[in-house]
């Protein structure tokens, strides 16, 4: 009998080491190959270890400002685009009148600078004319062009066309103004101010990023607030298979559906180049696909020599939106951690002393039992350092002053999955089971309460993780990270290692040590065979009456209850 | 403590019982007042003291100076406007960062003075600004989002698993009076609210919820099928399961209060205000007024809105007739 409970014990217990040595080792390897960010210590967060503040101004053309609310916006932007990149609890203020401050912990990649920096306006415009992008070696007035113009639509004519254009593919958009500025135009001069402007009903004179093709582009037809979903991914062919080549694809709104159907429509009988149209970011053109057929479903797809890293990056800064004013790095500094480590080794301190007190409280309730408490505590505690290292790792997560708080507090919330299960199994001894039974058959109850009051922690961690930003967002990562973990301990550690110690003599006897003593539990106590001992405090004339009971729905507990009752009506 | 445990046994048995349900009308009183306590003393103080988190502030800008003597920037913010409290940060190679609450420019001009003095540099080796909140609008009005959304969720979750709306309603009774009781007592102390605090309410939230759960996981146990009972009404067993998870409740509530009591004392003694004593705080309270309602005001609501229900009203009936 002893090898039948024990067996799916012991496998349960295997499983517990197994996912902790997976964890372990999962950061053994990243450590092992050098991985960049992989380490058995966190990550901290800004208020710990300090970081980078990087402070963004606005650009904007001489004589203009940027209101409040444009401000606003664009902190709220750049906050989804930094926490896109990971749980790190950063900071984002305004400073002044126009600044922005960001502060993020650690340093920096050019990728994440770039992120969130970038004002990532995305337009579409049909393609008029063509051709490699260096200025044509006709006239000599090239330098005109080439240098720099601080104003809002350096590259756009003045003069109107003569005879108005009908759509954004006609050729009539075409000036010998523009046509002469098209051909002295260089793509290798530094053309565009950071966060300039384009007029969006004019045509635009441009390169694409890599500087090799320059285009003269129509009025921009759709723009980024179109798209209602942008996710990355590889491109996979129309057999099915999937290629190495990443791409952004794109999922428009209704507006931008029907708008998307009739430029395709209209390009697709077009000759070269003006079947194409040009996907512009920050007004440099990324990609320019002919239209090869009409596309009505609106959906879309961005290729065109992205890795993954920047496939990923632009496809967030499309689905977190443009800002609204283009920025650049005014300033970029190292600070210090605003508590620094004092407040940590406090933290740490009084988590150690929190859980030397549970200690102690638990062998006064639990007696031996303890050893399961304090036990079921420990290997909470390495899982979830181990969890914590692997996503700060992985995902980026940080750990704040607040985190650390979070894990200490989760203590008395894993703990009560114990506690509810150590009560259920002193009640159903109480009904007179064998401790055995008394474990199996508290289980099955003590289970659909901890599923069920986790199931509620679970869903608050998962709707504040998906609905909030910053703080709350980190909060949220914790509490479902605490909880998960919980289910994880009580399910493969806490219940096998009961069942296991179930069979020991000292437990299953009810010694006075074992917590789970006759005299103390008090009611009856299975002495094997079919003997009872009941508790003196239950007199015989009430057993007696007790046995009158026919109800067959009573418990033990309801037939003492009422038992009581009358008593106290007697009386 | 054997004492304890034979307690517990008497709980469960019945032997003992502590009349939860029948005294509702004490505890509804009870909460009734400190919820009024918990409105109207922050009201009367001048509603809550919002961190520069919330309110944005002034900040200095200290260049060339040694970055250790944080103590010192502090000391001398403190000369100026006594009762407030300074965050600094080291930013770059030898820049000290203060920031302070909104001060007006003339307190700003003198703290500037007072920075410099303390650090022996020249006053235009201080730069002062304005800071923006850097908990912005937009964080505040997602979390309420998130707030909404999951109450509605965990609701339904309730009352698909209980298989009755009334439980859920109950709870969330249950929730807003640990909600009002915690921020009320919070305000009425006058502590500066921070975003640590707020993560410290939410914390509540999820603990008050779970803390009801687990009792009326009992409750359902325990009324299950008694319209056909002879011998105990719907009150009588919801009253037992609260006591049946009463050591179960005290137990957990001392477990889960422990280490953060530790953290309330460590960050109170050791570190004054701060990040750590403000989330405590809130966790203090918060856990005891969470699992003070699961016993004293979600179970009776309960017991309240379902005994008057005609199946229950007829069987409480043939039960009390049959003593």
């Amino acid at each position: 009998m002893a090898s039948s409970v024990t067996k799916p014990a012991r496998k349960k217990l295997a499983w517990m080491l197994a996912l902790l040595v997976t964890c372990a080792g999962l950061i053994g390897i990243g450590v092992a190959t050098n991985q960049p960010g992989a380490a058995f210590t966190p990550e901290l967060a800004l208020d710990l270890q300090g970081g980078t503040s990087i402070i963004l101004s606005p650009t904007v053309a001489e004589g203009e400002t940027v209101s409040t609310e444009q401000l606003n916006q664009a902190v709220g932007i750049i906050r989804q685009r930094v926490d896109s990149t990971g749980v790190s609890e950063s900071t984002i203020t305004t400073s002044g009148n126009a600044n922005i401050v960001v502060e993020i912990p650690g340093t920096p990649s050019e990728t994440t600078l770039q992120l969130i920096k970038s004002s990532a306006k995305l337009e579409f415009r049909a393609v008029l004319l063509a051709s490699a992008g260096t200025a044509a070696q006709v006239g000599g007035d090239a330098t005109a062009t080439a240098s720099p113009s601080a104003s809002a639509t350096p590259n756009q004519p003045a003069t109107q066309p003569s005879i108005a254009p009908t759509n954004g593919s006609d050729l009539n958009w075409i000036t010998p103004e523009l046509r002469r500025q098209f051909d002295a135009f260089d793509c290798s001069t530094q053309f565009r101010a950071p966060g300039q402007v384009d007029d969006m009903k004019a045509p635009l004179i441009t390169c694409d990023t890599g500087r090799f093709q320059k285009y003269i582009l129509g009025p921009v037809e759709l723009d980024g607030t179109n798209i209602s979903d942008a996710t990355a991914g590889t491109i996979t062919t129309q057999t099915g298979a999937s290629t190495n080549e990443w791409a952004v694809n794109l999922v428009f709104d209704g507006a931008g559906t029907s708008i998307f159907s009739a430029v395709t429509s209209r390009l697709f009988p077009l000759e070269t180049p003006r079947n194409q149209f040009a996907v512009t970011l920050d007004g440099y053109v990324i990609t320019d696909p002919a239209a090869k057929a009409v596309i009505t479903n609106g959906e879309a797809q961005i290729t065109g020599g992205f890795t993954k890293e920047s496939s990923q990056s632009l496809a967030d800064q499309l689905k977190y939106g443009s800002l609204p004013i283009g920025f650049e790095v005014q300033s970029q500094e190292n600070i210090s951690a605003t508590l620094g480590s004092e407040s940590l080794r406090s933290g740490l301190l009084a988590g150690l002393i929190g859980l030397l007190l549970v200690v102690i409280y638990s062998l006064f309730q639990y007696r031996a039992l303890a050893v399961v408490t304090v036990g079921s505590l420990l290997v909470a505690a390495v899982l979830t350092y181990l969890l914590i290292a692997l996503l700060s790792w992985r995902q980026g997560y940080r750990l704040s002053l607040s985190g650390v708080a979070g894990l200490i507090v989760a203590i008395g919330i894993t703990a009560d999955s114990f506690i509810v299960y150590f009560e259920r199994v002193r009640d159903e001894l109480r009904d007179g089971r064998s401790l055995s039974t008394a474990v199996d058959a508290a289980w099955s109850r003590a289970i659909r309460t901890i599923l069920v009051s986790d199931a509620v922690s679970l869903l608050a961690a998962v709707v504040l993780f998906s609905l909030t930003v910053g703080s709350v967002k980190g909060f949220a990562f914790t509490l479902g990270l605490t909880t998960l973990v919980d289910l994880a301990v009580v399910v493969l550690f806490t219940h096998p290692i009961l069942q296991v110690l179930a069979q020991r003599k000292f437990f299953s006897s009810g010694h006075k040590w074992s917590g789970f003593d006759s005299k103390a539990i008090g009611g009856a106590m299975y002495l094997g065979r079919g003997k009872f001992s009941v508790s003196d405090r239950v007199s015989e004339a009430k057993r007696g009456k007790a046995s009158k009971e026919a109800e067959k729905r009573q418990t033990i507990a309801e037939r003492k209850l009422a038992e009581a009752n009358e008593n106290g009506a007697k009386s | 403590m054997a004492k304890f445990s034979n307690f517990g046994n008497d709980l469960y048995s019945g032997a003992r019982s502590i009349d939860f349900v029948g005294r509702r009308k004490i505890f509804y009183i009870i909460s009734i007042v400190m919820v009024i306590l918990a409105v109207a003393l922050p009201v009367a103080r001048g509603g809550f003291n919002f961190g520069i988190e919330f309110r944005g502030g002034s900040e200095f800008r200290v260049s060339g100076v040694d970055q250790s003597q944080q103590r010192v920037a502090i000391d001398a913010v403190r000369d100026v406007v006594p009762e407030t409290n300074p965050v600094v940060t080291a930013v770059g190679a030898s820049d000290l960062r203060v920031q302070t609450e909104q001060l007006s420019p003339v307190e700003s001009e003198e703290v500037r003075v007072a920075l410099a003095n303390a650090f022996n540099i020249n006053s235009s080796g201080v730069a002062s600004s304005f800071i923006g909140a850097n908990w912005g609008a937009d964080i505040t009005s997602k979390a309420f989002l998130g707030l909404l959304v999951f109450i509605l969720m965990a609701f339904v979750l309730m009352a698909i698993y209980f298989r009755t709306l009334k439980m859920s309603f109950a709870a969330m009774i249950a929730l807003f009076h640990d909600l009002i009781l915690t921020a009320g007592i919070y305000g009425a102390l006058g502590f500066e609210v921070t975003p640590a605090a707020v993560i410290g309410f939410l914390t509540i939230l999820g603990y008050s919820l779970y803390d009801t759960v687990v009792v009326f996981d009992k409750i359902r146990e325990n009324t299950f099928e008694v319209e056909f009972s002879e011998t105990s009404t719907l009150a009588e067993r919801i009253n037992l399961a609260v006591n049946q998870t009463l050591v179960r409740s005290i137990n957990t509530s001392v477990v889960a209060v422990l280490p953060v009591a530790s953290i309330l004392f460590i960050g109170a003694v050791l570190l004054g205000a701060g990040t750590l004593r403000d989330i405590a705080l809130a966790l203090f309270i918060g856990m005891i007024v969470g699992t003070y309602s699961s016993i004293f005001i979600a179970a009776p609501v309960y017991s309240h809105m379902r005994e008057g229900e005609k199946k229950y009203l007829e069987a409480a009936k043939k039960v009390i007739a049959s003593r």
